[in-house]
């Protein structure tokens, strides 16, 4: 199907996009690759389309004290390209490689993704277990939200109106797993994991089990996989998809924990 | 036109400008304004791939990017590539290995495996497969496909 019709603007400033964020039916275009097809599907319908991929400011990969730093228009090939991302936060490098396809990873974003918040996506999950910070710049100001208060429902979150997301920070962990499990390679996951694990303990989340990716408080904590798994049950009541019922999702969760419990619990 | 933008882009080597309504995307500019009809439409939304052009050297999803967004930037399409001969070698593969039927995903699949060729890897199969994974074929069921990009890669086009 085709797109309806609708105006463009190219931001040159933020300022400008900030501006223009207020006009009525405004909607931000980063990568395009989710915003396009529903277009294209026409789930969506907006009156002006602020590209902002010309912004200075909202790109790059800087490296800061204790971690990273990733602008809000880093594509998810140039995160995949990044020593700094190999070497900080290796958990964001292997969840890129599950993100749909090449061509479509040279142009979505990371910021396009955190602020789509879809419950399938793989970076939404990676932040949660990594705490990352989510930076979102205002006409005024910025507004700096961990990830934990980031995601609030399904396709929802903390982005309130006239904000852009600038950038994510990541507290640089070394040890860390990305497992899914997926129909197609490419394919939104049916189940992932994201865990990672430094001195202070174990952070895992899922994807894929409910309106927003779930931090799974109670499995991280455990002390043996056998009592992980146990409290899984607790962390997770995973929603069923058209394909998966519930049980399903739980159960192949607990798949991806055996397979990632050696990896988390080596002695630090 | 409504909204339309003036748009400066590089197609083939050939510097364009037009006015272009922001609702079209790449393809179909491409395919219902300069007749470049290589590029097919499979899907629109980013799942087929049949779409695949080169823009600023980088393969992307034709119809998931608007005409307009290309303002500045060079296109590449399989009708240049083609032209150019940069994609002789393949193009001889996949004939050899009867890497296609009704040609439909060819375009498409040729532009994706010559991103692989000239990266300068030497990909495993299973790291072919998943560099076209994003590129559907209803017809070959693939094992010719990849037989053919491993050929072109490993010299024995
Ligand atoms: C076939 C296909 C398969 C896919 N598979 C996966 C997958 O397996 N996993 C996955 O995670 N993703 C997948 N995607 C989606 C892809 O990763 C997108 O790139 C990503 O979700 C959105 O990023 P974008 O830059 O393209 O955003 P856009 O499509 O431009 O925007 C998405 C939304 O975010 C808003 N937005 C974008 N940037 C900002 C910003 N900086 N500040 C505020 N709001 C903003 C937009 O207004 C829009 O509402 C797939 C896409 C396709 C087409
Ligand atoms: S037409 Fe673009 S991916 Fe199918
Ligand atoms: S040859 Fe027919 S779709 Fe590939």
């Amino acid at each position: 199907m085709k797109a309806p019709s609708f105006a463009y603007a190219k931001a040159k400033s933020l300022a400008e996009a900030f501006e223009l964020i207020e006009r009525p039916g405004a909607r931000i275009l980063a990568g395009g690759q989710s915003l396009i097809p529903s277009l294209n599907m026409r789930l969506a319908s907006p009156e002006l389309l602020i590209d902002i991929t010309g912004l200075k400011d909202l790109q790059g990969i800087d490296r800061r004290p204790g971690g990273l730093r990733i602008g809000a228009l880093v594509t998810h090939a140039q995160l995949q390209r990044s020593d700094a991302v190999d070497q900080h936060a290796p958990l964001l490098l292997q969840a890129a490689a599950h993100i749909a396809h090449p061509a479509i990873r040279n142009r979505g974003t990371m910021g396009g993704s955190l602020a789509l918040a879809d419950p399938a996506a793989e970076y939404p999950a990676c932040a949660l277990a990594l705490n990352a910070t989510i930076v979102l710049v205002h006409r005024r100001g910025e507004r700096r939200v961990p990830a934990a208060k980031f995601f609030k429902g399904l396709f929802e979150t903390d982005i309130r109106p006239g904000e852009i997301l600038a950038a994510a920070e990541f507290p640089k962990v070394e040890r860390s797993v990305f497992l899914e499990l997926a129909r197609r390679h490419g394919d939104y996951a049916i189940v992932g994991l994201a865990g990672v694990a430094d001195a202070s303990g174990r952070r895992i989340a899922y994807l894929g089990v409910g309106a927003t990716p779930v931090f799974a408080e109670q499995a991280s904590r455990a002390v043996s996989l056998n009592a992980a798994l146990e409290l899984l049950g607790r962390d997770l009541q995973p929603q069923a998809d058209l394909y998966n019922s519930s049980a399903t999702k739980l159960h192949l969760a607990k798949v991806l924990l055996s397979r990632a419990w050696t990896t988390l619990s080596k002695p630090h | 036109m409504d909204h339309a933008v003036e748009t400066t882009l590089t197609v083939n080597g050939t510097r364009i400008t037009r006015r272009i309504a922001p609702r079209v995307h790449l393809v179909d500019f491409l395919r219902d304004e300069l007749g470049l009809t290589g590029s097919h439409i499979g899907c629109e939304h980013g799942v087929c791939g049949a779409c695949t052009v080169r823009v600023n050297g980088d393969i992307v999803r034709g119809c998931l990017m608007l005409a307009v967004q290309a303002d500045g930037c060079t296109v590449e399409t399989i009708e240049g590539l083609s032209d150019s001969k940069e994609l002789a070698p393949l193009q001889q593969a996949f004939h050899e290995h009867n890497a296609l039927q009704c040609g439909f995903c060819t375009p498409g699949m040729l532009m994706a495996a010559q991103d692989l060729v000239r990266s300068g890897t030497k990909p495993t199969r299973d790291e072919i497969r998943a560099h076209i994974s994003g590129n559907y074929c209803r017809c070959t069921g693939y094992q010719a496909i990849v037989d053919a990009i491993e050929a072109t890669i490993n010299g024995k086009g």
